[in-house]
């Protein structure tokens, strides 16, 4: 009785007696849970275009945060750094499309997947070779104090950082979805999401559209690093960064940027709720692994993702 | 080989001497044929004839190792398909090659893709000129949608579609991109009697009205002998007779090879 209640009666006392601090909680889970969506949002681009699940993400948001934080120390102001950066990121999506996607297509998209492997070793000591191992500070001038917004009567405690990176991200994933459901280049990267062969006898050039997604998703890299970047510090960890976003991935599925959006929402709010609330009960240390758990509860009432059709087999 | 009262200047299309091999099959032997600008060119012939390697040479999917293509008086050996699509090749496929994820209107839509401007910034924000040029694209589709007589299902995702209407869809999204010649591989495949009727329809009415070069691969003589000006035979990926339907019909090379395989 005592387990009982102690897991399913007083989280939500608690959350009913003390509202404010439940939407702080709420709002803190809100913010991160963006930065799930954008970094999930790398995925599934890729995803849709390649057909392949790319293991180098999470790499290319250390490659991105790496090279920023490199050129900063060499004394290249923020802006110029981070200008040259989106720069190398495309220069870095045009080779991979030269010398990996070209070769390989119409192979088993499994190929495909054992090449980004390969990538993600290239680039981490690429990386390495190029700006050091040691951990570095990232800091591009966001704000860091502590605010209080007032609700109903009390306050609310937030960090200006975290907005200023709930804000960005936010722009970012909005333009991403604009990008894909208005733009003609959006189209045509659906299009060959659904067939690659008919995609090009339409005239659209897969070269192309390869190039553009991997900048893209390299830009989404290069944010995600700086956001993360500037609070933990520059190293190989960040890399691991990746590994939030699976159980996004999970959840929205690999090919809906809805889905990777909400997704990022509901796992970010979730992980922080289950962190506050129930993670005293086991002793915390929960965040690593909840997010995967509230995915998988999640898969039982809709297995076909969030925004999936449903799945009926055909006999 | 082409006929002696073909010119040069009159054909969009000229094969010349096209083999290709796929391991160790030759799925195409030093073919030559020419189609001329506005007419109904059928290919036909057995299965595994190599009627739709053909039409992948011709739009750029599989690239020949002899021979060479010309259409509209420029020559090539490998082109890449997106480019041969730019030069006004658009088709259809054999096995539906839809976005199945879309809806029809988005199908249709795809196939203006060569015809945009591409301004990324101005259309995410739907501004100005970017808005404007997509009613204009959005104008086309559906005089397009209307001109096949699918509105009903304008806004239907295309998986949802029986086969007839997938197929229909697949042609309005090549008619979209006001190709000057469509490519059809069997067009009418599977359909029933009414919807044969239908497709026909609205391939002579394509070419008719607005002088569109078809080159189309059917197995149904019938349609074959109605609709088209001349046809292609091609046999074990041979240029087996090349001329009027009836010509065709009486060559006792085309009977031999249809009497030998028994098909639907
Ligand atoms: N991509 C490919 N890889 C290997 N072999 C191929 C490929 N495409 C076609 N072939 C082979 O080339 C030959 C001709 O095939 P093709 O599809 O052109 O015939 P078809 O005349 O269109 O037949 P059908 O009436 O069955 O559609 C066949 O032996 C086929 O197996
Ligand atoms: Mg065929």
């Amino acid at each position: 009785m005592e387990i009982l209640n102690a897991f399913f009666v007083s989280p939500f006392v608690d959350m009913a007696e003390y509202p404010v601090f439940f939407a702080e909680v709420v709002a803190n889970g809100f913010l991160t849970g963006i930065m799930y969506s954008l970094v999930a949002l790398g995925f599934v681009l890729i995803f849709k275009a390649s057909e392949t699940f790319n293991f180098a993400q999470g790499v290319m948001v250390l490659f991105a945060a790496l090279t920023l934080v490199g050129l900063q120390e060499r004394g290249v102001p923020t802006w110029l750094a981070i200008g040259i950066t989106v720069g190398v990121m495309v220069l870095l999506a045009m080779a991979i499309e030269k010398v990996m996607l070209r070769p390989l297509v119409n192979q088993d998209p499994f190929i495909l997947f054992m090449a980004t492997i390969g990538l993600t070793f290239f680039l981490e000591g690429f990386g390495e070779t190029l700006w050091g191992s040691n951990v570095k500070r990232l800091d591009v001038g966001i704000p860091e104090r502590p605010l209080e917004v007032p609700l109903g009567g009390d306050f609310m405690l937030l960090n200006e950082f975290d907005l200023w990176a709930a804000g960005i991200g936010a722009v970012m994933v909005l333009g991403l979805a604009l990008f894909f459901h208005r733009t003609t280049i959006g189209r045509a990267l659906r299009a060959v999401a659904d067939d690659h062969q008919a995609a090009m006898a339409v005239g659209i050039s897969l070269r192309t559209i390869w190039v553009v997604v991997w900048s893209v998703s390299g830009v989404v890299a290069l944010v995600a690093g700086i956001m993360w970047g500037a609070k933990s510090g520059v190293q190989f960890s960040l890399s691991l960064i990746a590994l939030k976003a699976l159980p996004v991935l999970i959840l929205g599925g690999l090919t809906s940027v809805p889905g990777a959006i909400v997704g990022g929402l509901i796992i970010g709010i979730g992980e922080k709720i289950g962190e506050v609330y129930w993670g005293p009960l086991v002793g915390g240390a929960i965040e690593n692994w909840f997010a995967y758990v509230l995915a998988l509860i999640f898969l039982l009432f809709r297995p076909q993702g969030l925004f999936g059709e449903r799945i009926i087999e055909r006999v | 080989m082409a006929g002696p009262e073909t010119s040069p200047a009159e054909a969009i299309l000229e094969v010349e001497n096209v083999s290709l091999r796929f391991g160790g099959v030759q799925a195409l032997s030093e073919v030559s044929f020419d189609v001329q600008s506005g007419e109904v060119r059928a290919i036909i012939g057995p299965n595994g004839a190599g009627k739709s390697s053909m039409l992948n040479v011709i739009n750029g999917f599989y690239h020949p190792q002899e021979g060479s293509i010309t259409f509209k008086g420029v020559t090539r050996r490998r082109m890449r398909t997106h480019e041969a699509a730019a030069q006004g090749i658009a088709r259809t496929f054999q096995n539906i090659a839809l976005f199945r994820g879309m809806t029809t209107l988005d199908n249709i839509m795809t196939g203006r893709n060569l015809k945009m401007k591409r301004n990324f910034l101005l259309q995410a924000l739907y501004l100005g000129p970017a808005r404007r040029e997509e009613m204009e694209h959005r104008e086309f589709a559906e005089r397009v949608i209307d001109f096949l007589e699918i509105q009903a299902i304008r806004k239907t995702p295309v998986s949802r579609l029986p086969y007839g209407l997938q197929k229909r869809v697949e042609l309005g999204r090549a008619l979209a991109a006001e190709p000057d010649m469509l490519l059809l591989d069997e067009p009418m495949a599977g359909m029933n009697t009414e919807e044969k009727e239908d497709m026909c329809r609205f391939i002579l009415d394509v070419n008719g009205e607005f002088g569109t070069t078809v080159v189309l691969i059917e197995h149904d003589m019938g349609v074959v002998m109605d609709i088209s000006d001349r046809v292609v035979v091609l046999d074990y990926g041979r240029l087996l007779a090349d001329g009027t339907p009836d010509e065709v019909r009486r060559n006792p090379l085309v009977i031999d090879a249809y009497l030998g395989t028994v098909r639907d």
